[in-house]
């Protein structure tokens, strides 16, 4: 094309250059503030997750260990065997409180007078005592005999010790007085307190007492709605998507069916809950607060979870491994059971591991049938009352007591440990096992 | 556990029979001259004897484990004694309990009167008869089915057809689940409200400023009261979730822009999975870091720029929600905006657009639809969501637009209001029903409007 000769038209040309040109520096300096915003965002976005799992890590890391004192235990013959028969229901009912306070008082001789009395004896915990009782029990020749022993020191003494109560308040603004703090000290500079690794925070069950609460129980009672709920909702789950993706024609009715499992997965979880108090609880007469019901309202509710990512694995064998196996004379279920369904099971697991992880966390459907109640032991099958790891959490949080903020925040610890553990083992299998046809 | 042993009895008893059906086949197939002759593979002979020996059995035995203990009951009550039968129902099920309870062994609330003494030794006969009646019929249904197929059992018998129809009927069944457990909750949660909205009327609960529900503990105050007045948890709930909206959608949709269309692969690769932790984190984590870091640290920004604020505040809970929400807004988007096609891009920058201008002129107004629905689906999960609002949010029902104070919402009312009650007929527990009936009608109406949003979207570029 030759230059155009008319002068209007050039000028015209020029004119929105120019007008480009002068607005190029504007444009560019939005350009770099929506980019500047956009990092801004995705930042804000890492820093949540961050400060996140900083505040509970920082919380919580605490919370696995326990303070202990060391004490001068003699085992007197006269409180716990008065009449020397060595009866083992008497040696069980004996006074263990009594021998605590002898060796504190013994440690302390100077301490007089009952309210002081009183505030040294809270310098161990409730579960010294227990201790002592199953030592003798198991060991009935220590009676008469003196020993060395590192016993549970009380949750105070432990908050004292890892810094969570802070010495230089006013002492009315604390909740440990100059006296224990004294006594603290003293014991620590005779080498008497000792931090160790709180083995029995995996063991026990809950509470009310800090230092003894454990989540063992709910860890069971975890395993054990997973396991009703793993054993409804993979069998389920899969033949539901075998038969939507592999055997129904297209119709009306799975229309329904498919409609209906995509509303059920965006359904609240608390709805469901709703659902198993009114139908399981009332109606059917399921007992409260057990597994088997907490688990039967979690199937329902990771039903739809499992049913979609068992559709979108059966949907990425390729049509060619079906011709093939019709091809030879298989008939159209040995077609799906034998080659397809092989085929898909990595991506159907993968898909009900996400699902199980969604129901280890989940606790507000449970709050709905029960299982918020305090229950000390550890269950021992389904029908049992038991809480979940979730609901510990919560309940644990709700209680006013200091000591337990940091109980709590390992609780989490734990519970998002064994999220990350399956989530890792799902974002594995997908790796390991994924096939590009 | 007699049941359990029941069940391990019939499938031990369908194993024998699987075996003892596949002998025959191949006992018959050699008989007629071999395996060429049957009709199917002999393990179809043997899974047809298997499912005709168990099914009906199990089908049997389901039935009757839901209804033995309605029906146990009934029988109990009718041979109670005359003063103890015409109590009134709330009593007369203590009285149940405590007979009950005396058959386990467990604790008994009041003192054990010779009569709930014969009533307990009368159920217990009741038991071991029902138990007993059920183990025979359900052993005589399996081995008489078992029996009948293996009878049947020849090399005609189109065995594979069969066993196939029946998995078929099993793999409908599963799917049909479903659908029962939309109906179940629709069925469960509309009984009750129904008898709620007979005690308080619709209106009232809907359109009443006040809720106390505490107030109705009185029988002669309930449903007069006006105390069920919904509209300020209806607000409060509005309040939170607009405060989550206002987090997560921002740096939802800027994080899902940056990451689609500005970042590096290598960042992209790290970041998304990263921002995506946050949609895995059980939502108790949440209300406990909201309770433990956020609320505190709310409240203590407030006093220093001299604000009065709640402990529990609107804002604290709003912002834990709104950090939550972020992974739905921001993966939901990225997908929208990633369906754009390429070909709208190039075509803003061969008109020398540069990439923002191609982003909130193009690409943006394009995927509009899909980003609607991606928001409207994280309103009805910040709807939904308990956790956080029950840790972190107030219980008092007050109606403020104030994000500094404590408010209270539909699920918080709806954990208060059931948690550790067993009274079934007061209207404070059927108001939770109520409730929940309005969050399930609101949550679902606003997932089918977005699936149906964000379906039209998609055909319009596929």
């Amino acid at each position: 094309m030759s230059e155009p000769a008319d002068s209007p038209d050039t000028d015209r040309r020029r004119r929105t250059i120019d007008v480009v040109n002068a607005s190029l520096a504007r444009r560019y300096a939005s350009e770099r503030r929506f980019r500047l915003l956009g990092r801004l965002a995705v930042l804000l976005g890492l820093a949540f997750v961050a400060v996140l799992f900083l505040s509970i890590v920082a919380n919580g890391y605490s919370g696995f260990q326990q303070t202990y004192i060391r004490l001068q235990i003699a085992f007197d013959p006269a409180i716990l065997d008065p009449d020397g028969k060595r009866d083992p229901a008497a040696i069980r009912g004996a006074d263990y409180g009594a021998l605590v306070k002898q060796a504190l008082r013994a440690e302390f001789p100077a301490v007089s007078g009952r309210s002081e009395l009183r505030e040294l004896y809270r310098l161990a915990s409730a579960g010294a005592e227990y201790r002592l009782m199953d030592l003798v029990a198991h060991q009935p020749s220590l009676i008469g005999t003196s020993k060395e022993l590192w016993l549970l020191a009380s949750d105070e003494v432990d908050l004292v010790r890892k810094g969570q109560i802070d010495r230089s308040l006013p002492e009315s603004e604390r909740p440990v007085n100059d006296r224990v703090i004294g006594w603290l000290d003293a014991l620590e500079q005779r080498g008497a307190v000792d931090t160790r690794f709180n083995w029995s925070f995996f063991t026990n069950g809950d509470s009310r007492e800090p230092e003894l609460a454990g989540i063992g129980g709910a860890i069971a009672g975890s395993f054990y709605t997973l396991l009703v709920c793993l054993a409804l909702s993979f069998p389920i789950g899969v033949a539901a998507a075998v038969y939507l993706e592999e055997f129904a024609a297209k119709s009306r009715w799975t229309d329904l069916i498919e409609v209906n499992i995509n509303n059920l997965a965006a359904v609240p979880s608390i709805v469901f809950g709703l659902l198993g108090l009114a139908v399981l609880i009332n109606f059917l007469g399921l007992p409260r607060s057990a597994p088997v019901v907490g688990g039967l309202v979690l199937t329902l509710m990771t039903l739809p979870t499992i049913i979609i990512a068992g559709r979108a694995a059966l949907k990425s064998v390729p049509p060619s491994i079906r011709e093939a196996a019709l091809g030879v004379g298989a008939s159209r279920m040995q077609t799906v059971f034998h080659h397809v369904l092989p085929l898909a099971m990595p991506g159907m697991l993968t898909g009900t591991i996400i699902g199980m992880a969604r129901a280890l966390g989940e606790s507000a459907p449970l709050l709905m049938i029960g299982m918020v109640a305090f229950i000390v032991d550890v269950p021992k099958g389904p029908f049992e009352p038991s809480t979940v790891l979730p609901v510990q959490i919560y309940l644990w949080a709700d209680s006013p007591e200091r000591a337990f903020v940091a109980k709590t925040a390992a609780a989490t610890i734990v519970l998002l440990g064994f999220l990350i553990t399956m989530n890792a083992l799902a974002v594995f299998l997908r790796k390991r096992f994924e096939r590009r046809w | 556990m007699s049941m359990s042993a029941l069940v391990l009895v019939l499938l031990a008893l369908s194993a024998a029979a699987y075996f003892l059906g596949r002998q025959r086949s191949l006992a018959l197939a050699g008989r007629a001259g071999g395996l060429r002759n049957l009709h199917s593979l002999p393990t179809y002979y043997g899974f047809y004897t298997a499912l005709w020996c168990g099914l009906p059995a199990l089908a049997v035995l389901g039935v009757w484990g839901m209804f033995q203990s309605t029906i146990v009951t009934e029988l109990l009550v009718q041979d109670l004694p005359a003063e103890l039968r015409e109590l009134p129902p709330d009593r007369l099920g203590l009285v149940i309990n405590d007979i009950r309870n005396l058959v386990t062994g467990s604790a008994v609330s009041h003192e054990v009167t010779p009569q709930i003494q014969a009533a307990a030794e009368h159920l217990r006969e009741l038991r071991s008869t029902a138990y007993a009646a059920l183990t025979v019929i359900v052993l005589a249904l399996g081995i008489g089915g078992g029996t009948i197929a293996w009878r049947q059992v020849s090399p005609r018998l189109r065995a594979r057809n069969r066993v196939e129809a029946i998995v078929v009927a099993l793999l409908v069944v599963c799917s049909v689940i479903a659908i029962f457990t939309t109906v179940g909750i629709v069925l469960s949660v509309l009984f009750e409200a129904i008898r709620f909205f007979k005690l308080v009327s619709i209106t009232d609960f809907l359109f009443g400023l006040e809720w106390s529900p505490q107030m109705a503990l009185r029988p002669d105050q309930a449903g007069s009261s006006g105390a069920f007045g919904a509209v300020p948890l209806f607000a409060g709930t509005a309040l939170i979730s607009g405060i989550a909206m206002l987090i997560a959608v921002p740096i939802g949709l800027m994080s899902a822009v940056y990451l689609s269309e500005y970042a590096s692969r290598g960042f992209r690769a790290t970041a998304k999975p990263l921002l995506e932790i946050l949609a895995g984190i059980p939502t108790v984590v949440y209300g406990f870091f909201a309770a433990l870091t956020v609320a505190p640290f709310v409240r203590d920004s407030g006093a220093l720029l001299g604000l009065d604020v709640a402990s529990e505040s609107a804002l604290a809970a709003g912002l834990v929600m709104g950090i939550m929400i972020i992974p739905f807004v921001s993966s939901l988007s990225d997908d929208v905006i990633n369906a754009v096609p390429q070909s709208m891009r190039d075509a803003a920058y061969a008109l020398g657009a540069t990439q923002s201008e191609t982003v909130r002129q193009v690409i943006l107004p394009a995927a509009l639809p899909g980003i609607v629905g991606s928001i409207l689906l994280a309103v009805s999960r910040a709807i939904g969501e308990t956790m956080i609002v029950v840790m972190a949010a107030g219980l008092s029902a007050k109606l403020t637009a104030n994000p500094l104070d404590s408010v209270t919402t539909v699920t918080v009312q709806i954990v208060t209001l059931l948690v550790g009650d067993q009274e079934f007929d007061s209207p404070k527990t059927l108001a939770a029903f109520a409730l929940g009936l309005v969050l399930f009608i609101v949550t679902l109406g606003l997932n089918v409007l977005a699936l149906h949003v964000v379906r039209k979207y998609r055909e319009q570029y596929e």
